[in-house]
């Protein structure tokens, strides 16, 4: 009784710690620059892809490297319908067009092994690049596509905006039935259909969910680049990014792969420009020595170490 | 309208070599160390970028790296399988989280391998057009480079199908695909095999870089592109059948020459449409058991 009023203060505590620092973000506009606006909206935008992809890749096990397709199609709808549709209705229309594209392929795809999913989602990406880099210089005639301004503030609000929605989205699958029926799906598949688990319809609707997310996350970044052709909206890098974050920090809690994408995103956008070759090497350096000695990722580690201080007080 | 019959495959021929031998050495490497090398790409850029610096500093016959390429990419295969692989084998709870984790390390090796190319040769683009002259076939053209490399990939593949089936090596290597427990108990020393396996996927594609060297022209990056084709033509083929990959590389090759012809920029895409349907239809591909 003791125990779970203890842990129902903790959790209150940290919903107040994350209002008042989602607050004080929502402000950031109102008293930070100019440039360090566009380079939060730029770490939210990764820390979006990350959650989402973990949201499903994280206790299923499948890993999905279609990212870079859902984000690419949000960048496009953009694109497209920018002009005609409000800002938000476009967003949302990005992570709708991504949503049902991804129940598609999901329905295609999630039954088969593990290994097949990857190679699919992998390919994926491409696919859909080549079919509008086709259809542009066939049909339009065109190759690629301006996109309406819209200033940054704006650009970040609706980023911080989707970043809360996700992590509302991502909190509640995890405490609910429904996120358990996926960690089931992640232990042992088919004790997981014997127990009564829909688990097709499980997989295929989280997998549409973190793609609404990508998808909106998109639409929304598209406005920043103001033009566009296939190659730079679906560039794989935004698949591996995220894979590389999540691990990077850990997906055995909620706010491993939000750490993991804020540290990496901030060094990214920081360094990327400066010394590309060698961030992208250290990039691959630290991910084999993670995959190797932290499993776990930075909270893993971060985990151990409470562990370890604890039985030293204890022990003293 | 017969010359460009002929002319179309041929072409699919020339192109399905390559594709080939890069799919059989990445079906290596998965059938028996159960490792999907994502990495696997960048094998084949290091052949091509050997072959192009020791042709451009040294004078030497791209031909002759074969010699050199071969030996260097087998011992960072071996390597490689010996410590990073085998570590996460041994900590892996299951076979399928094996899978997942090594995948995720070749990537980080597709990181490491791509940037320390670039740093070294830079980011530019760079042809050797090697042999580059005409030879006439009933009738169609085709430049001997290409042609020098499809028969080196088909006795490559043949040769390797003959190692596999009648060495005492090759049987290892076949048990150790079958079941590696089983094939330790039997007295097969499964760690060298593994390591001996993931070594050869790397001269597989290794040698296929050079080849390609001769033909195409190359950069850093260009290891991803052909990282995916071999992806769906191991699929085509059969995950694990390495003649599956054999016939496989040759029909993907057909199928892109046929599409070319008629919409150049589809090729890809019909790769991926093929892939996909492929997929739904049949995942264990043609010859998958």
């Amino acid at each position: 009784m003791d125990i779970t009023r203890g842990v129902f203060k903790m959790s209150r505590l940290w919903w107040l710690i994350s209002v008042i620092l989602l607050a004080l973000l929502a402000a950031f506009p109102l008293y930070g620059s100019a440039y360090n606006v566009i380079l939060i909206t730029a770490i939210i935008m990764f820390i979006v892809l990350t959650v989402s992809w973990a949201i499903f890749s994280g206790p299923t096990g499948y890993v999905s490297l279609a990212t870079a397709a859902f984000f690419g199609v949000g960048i496009y709808t953009m694109a497209v319908l920018g002009e005609q549709l409000p800002l938000l209705a476009a967003v949302a229309a990005g992570g709708l067009i991504s949503f049902i594209i991804a129940l598609i392929v999901g329905a295609i795809t999630l039954r088969l092994k593990g290994i097949y999913f990857i190679i699919f989602t992998f390919g994926l990406v491409e696919l859909i690049k080549h079919l509008l880099l086709y259809w542009e210089v066939t049909v339009t005639g065109t190759r690629g596509r301006f996109i309406v301004l819209i200033d940054n503030n704006t650009i970040f609000w609706v980023m911080l905006g989707i970043f809360t929605l996700l992590m509302l989205t991502s909190y509640f699958i995890r405490r609910s039935k429904y996120g358990l029926a996926l960690r089931s799906i992640g232990e042992n598949e088919e004790a997981a259909a014997h127990l009564g688990v829909n688990v097709n319809l499980v997989k295929v609707f989280t997998f549409g969910i973190s793609a609404f997310f990508m998808g909106a996350a998109g639409a929304i970044m598209a406005t920043r680049w103001t033009y566009v052709d296939p190659y730079v909206a679906f560039n794989v890098l935004f698949s591996f990014l995220p894979v590389l974050m999540a691990i990077f920090g850990g997906m055995g809690q909620l706010y491993g792969p939000v750490i993991g994408a804020a540290l990496f995103a901030y060094l990214e956008e920081k360094l990327l420009t400066v010394f590309p070759e060698y961030f992208m090497l250290t990039f691959g350096i630290i991910l084999v020595l993670f995959i190797v000695y932290l499993p776990d990722g930075l909270v893993g580690l971060i985990q151990r170490l409470v562990r370890r201080l604890r039985r030293q007080h204890a022990n003293t | 309208m017969l010359v460009s019959v002929l002319n179309i495959v041929i072409n699919g021929l020339l192109l399905g070599g390559f594709y080939a031998i890069i799919a059989m050495g990445l079906n290596l490497q998965y059938g028996v160390a159960r490792v999907l090398n994502i990495a696997h790409g960048e094998f084949i850029m290091l052949g091509a970028f050997i072959t192009w610096a020791m042709y451009s500093i040294f004078g030497i016959n791209p031909l002759l790296s074969v010699v050199i390429v071969a030996p260097i990419v087998f011992i960072l295969g071996f390597i490689l399988q010996r410590t990073l692989f085998t570590s996460l084998r041994n900590k892996a709870p299951s076979q399928s989280a094996f899978e997942g984790s090594s995948m995720l390390a070749s990537f980080g090796l597709l990181f490491i391998i791509q940037n320390v190319a670039l740093i070294i040769w830079g980011g530019d683009m760079r042809a050797l057009s090697f042999y580059n002259f005409g030879i006439n076939l009933w009738g169609a053209v085709f430049a001997a480079n290409r042609l020098i490399a499809l028969i080196f990939a088909v006795v490559i593949g043949i040769g390797f199908y003959i190692f596999l089936v009648r060495t005492r090596i090759g049987k290892a290597i076949r048990a150790a695909a079958q079941d590696p427990a089983t094939a330790g108990l039997m007295g097969v020393n499964i760690n060298l095999v593994l390591a001996l396996c993931f070594g050869l996927g790397a001269v597989m594609a290794g040698l296929a870089g050079v080849f390609i060297s001769m033909c195409f022209p190359i950069y850093p990056v260009m290891g991803l592109e052909y990282l995916i084709i071999t992806l769906i033509v191991v699929v085509l083929g059969g995950l694990g059948s390495i003649p599956g990959s054999f016939i496989g590389g040759f029909i993907l090759g057909l199928i892109g020459s046929i599409v070319s012809s008629w919409q150049p920029s589809l090729a890809l895409a019909a790769y991926y449409v093929i892939f996909m349907l492929l997929l739904v239809v049949r995942p264990k591909g043609i010859l998958g058991k």
